[in-house]
């Protein structure tokens, strides 16, 4: 995946991860061999439906896995160190200072009971040696930052007195706070309504080019992967099946899931046509087929799909497929 | 949800609404209050002090309500016991006991289960299994059972009377602090606070433990009248107090022998004391259940 001009190191870098659910009749992998890597400033989109693995890879990162679930192998190295191998109070530090992650829905994200002062200030404190005054206008500047009018009120207020669009605002604000070197961002804006969505969308675009802060972004929306990110990964049953820069991945995709992905989103220039739609559903993790997790709904599958496919490489445009589409019947959407 | 209407009504505002939409809980409320409030300035408005021998009069002895003072100074008006105390005074100092032991118990188990509870909840596995399983033992004795067995070794006094009442009360904290904790903390704002890298203590104290307290504030409300009852059955029994500092329960177990030669009202004046104590204090804990139940008030 590396470019030949990419010699910084990369901010983070994940390698083989691969994470398990002990269940009755042994472990289901959620998280299969996912490898993948973003720089200062970058902004990854990682894709895939319900139960591909990509929040799971998001928890696997911040080592917030929860049993039975346990990460069973491979590197996060976060600055060339790896996390997997800290200590809990190690990792305490990491999280929400060095890593910050946002979740899905802001209604459930924010403490109800506590002012937002008060969530905002010890989050300072949990990583800096501050004053509270200090840590509060470090607060007032954050909520500033994101675009939320009178700051100095929003302080005081409770959570349950904001809409759906400023709380989220509210939680991005608290992960800028300790300027973490990497945000991840688990389908921040999925239960915002989609004006809300494209103004944070932009926001948080300027601000990680502006900071330098690399963002994973999770999403099921290939359209906010096509505005926001500048590399793409496709997951499907716990494996990233294609990634690449958006515009290779989006407009000339080579694995048939992304390609199908792709024809059954709908857009402006099909308007009335019937939407096109992948056979069948995904299989849960516990009943994925061998070799290519994929082979079971593709159409182009054949016996030799049944051992998993070495990624093949193209400028920087990964894809594990034994079947790689053609590019014209890729390009016809775009 | 209005945001406008939120933001002009605090929290507090809502709950004190709510509560005071049923009149029979604002009726308990102010029974509470004026008992609390006579228990509280006993000193000053009881017309003698009970514990003063210089201030009773043995010649005074079981007068009826209504009788007048030997020595003609005062009017006994809910009469006096063996000893010539007056036994308004008496309820009154008996009463301020009763609810000294009754709320410091609770509060103490409440934080004794608290603690423990949300331990258990929030870290699971061995832990949990361990203080629930010494929970669930301790529960299937009967509380009068266990603080018996406890009065007994310790023997009586106003501390020991709260330790046992503690040792009996504080598993019921424990299991619903516990049964809180395990719905709160899959909620994602905790998710959220590990995420944030705050230290597990904080997470705990300071995320998980307010949203927990509705229910426990519920237990805990109706906790204190069955710990003021089961004290007055402890001193009834001759095991809770000693004389020197009777509560309401002493002073029924005083009367207790008149009862059938007609002087009613040693016996009976505590009990209604206490029955009305009681009584308000249910009728409180159960609004006040109703109120917090966020099942009956989704925002």
């Amino acid at each position: 995946m590396t470019r030949p001009d990419d010699t910084m190191q990369p901010t983070l870098a994940v390698e083989h991860l691969r994470t398990e659910f002990a269940a009755r009749g042994g472990a289901v992998t959620v998280v299969n061999d996912i490898s993948f890597t973003v720089r200062r400033g970058e902004i990854l989109g990682i894709v895939g439906e319900s139960g591909s693995g990509k929040s799971m890879t998001a928890y696997s990162i911040m080592r917030l896995v929860d049993a039975p679930g346990c990460i069973a192998g491979g590197r996060v190295l976060l600055n060339g160190q790896d996390l997997l191998g800290l200590n809990e109070e190690q990792m305490r530090r990491v999280r929400g200072n060095r890593i910050a992650m946002i979740f899905q829905d802001p209604m459930m994200t924010l403490n109800p009971v506590l002012r937002i002062d008060t969530q905002m200030i010890e989050a300072v404190q949990a990583h800096q040696k501050v004053g509270r005054a200090q840590a509060r206008e470090m607060a007032r500047a954050a909520l500033a930052r994101v675009g939320l009018p009178s700051p100095e009120e929003r302080l005081l207020a409770y959570p349950h007195q904001f809409s759906g669009g400023m709380r989220q605002r509210v939680a991005i604000a608290i992960a800028l706070l300790n300027q973490p070197d990497l945000i991840l961002c688990d389908e921040p804006t999925t239960a915002l309504d989609v004006t809300i969505q494209g103004q944070i969308l932009h926001e948080m675009q300027t601000l990680c080019r502006a900071s330098g802060t690399a963002l994973v972004w999770i999403t099921h929306d290939l359209a906010v992967v096509a505005g926001l990110a500048d590399r793409v990964c496709v997951m499907y049953g716990g494996r990233i099946v294609e990634s690449g820069h958006v515009r290779d991945v989006l407009e000339r995709p080579r694995h048939p899931y992304t390609a199908g992905l792709i024809a059954s989103s709908p857009s402006r220039n099909r308007r009335g046509a019937p939407l096109r739609q992948i056979a069948g559903a995904a299989p849960p993790p516990s009943e994925l087929p061998s070799g290519c997790p994929f082979r079971t709904r593709c159409p182009h599958a054949t016996p030799v799909c049944a051992t998993m496919p070495e990624a093949d490489v193209q400028d920087g445009h990964m894809w594990r497929c034994f079947h790689p589409m053609r590019e014209p019947e890729g390009a016809a959407h775009g | 949800m209005d945001t406008t209407l939120a933001i002009a009504e605090t929290p507090l505002r809502r709950f004190v609404r709510r509560y005071a939409a049923s009149p029979m809980a604002m009726i308990g409320a102010t029974v509470l209050l004026v008992l609390l409030l006579a228990a509280l300035c006993a000193p000053w408005i009881a017309p003698q002090n009970p514990y003063d021998l210089a201030q009773i009069d043995i010649l005074d002895a079981r007068l009826p309500p209504g009788a007048h003072a030997y020595s003609g100074k005062m009017t006994y008006v809910l009469g006096t016991d063996e000893q010539g105390r007056d036994m308004l005074s008496a309820i009154l100092y008996g009463m301020r006991i009763s609810v000294l032991v009754g709320v410091s118990s609770t509060v103490a188990a409440l934080a004794v289960g608290l603690t423990l509870g949300l331990l258990a909840g929030y870290a699971g596995g061995r832990l949990e299994g361990f203080l629930m399983r010494v929970a669930d033992v301790q529960l299937s004795f009967p509380s009068i059972l266990i603080a018996l067995i406890l009065l007994a070794l310790l023997g009586p006094g106003i501390g020991k009377i709260i330790v046992a009442l503690i040792a009996v009360q504080w598993a019921y904290y424990a299991r619903t602090a516990r049964s809180a904790a395990l719905v709160e903390r899959r909620k994602e704002y905790i998710e959220a606070a590990v995420g944030l890298g705050l230290r597990p203590a904080r997470v705990v104290f300071r995320h998980l433990l307010p949203n927990c307290l509705p229910p426990l504030i519920v237990v805990a409300a109706l906790q204190v009248a069955s710990a003021i009852s089961l004290e007055a059955t402890l001193s009834f029994l001759g095991l809770g107090l000693p004389v020197t500092e009777p509560s309401l329960g002493l002073l029924i177990a005083n009367g207790f022998n008149y009862l059938l030669s007609g002087k009613y009202w040693i016996s009976l004046f505590p009990g209604i004391a206490l029955l009305v104590l009681i009584v308000a204090i249910n009728l409180v804990a159960d609004q006040l259940r109703d109120v917090l139940n966020p099942r009956l008030h989704m925002p």
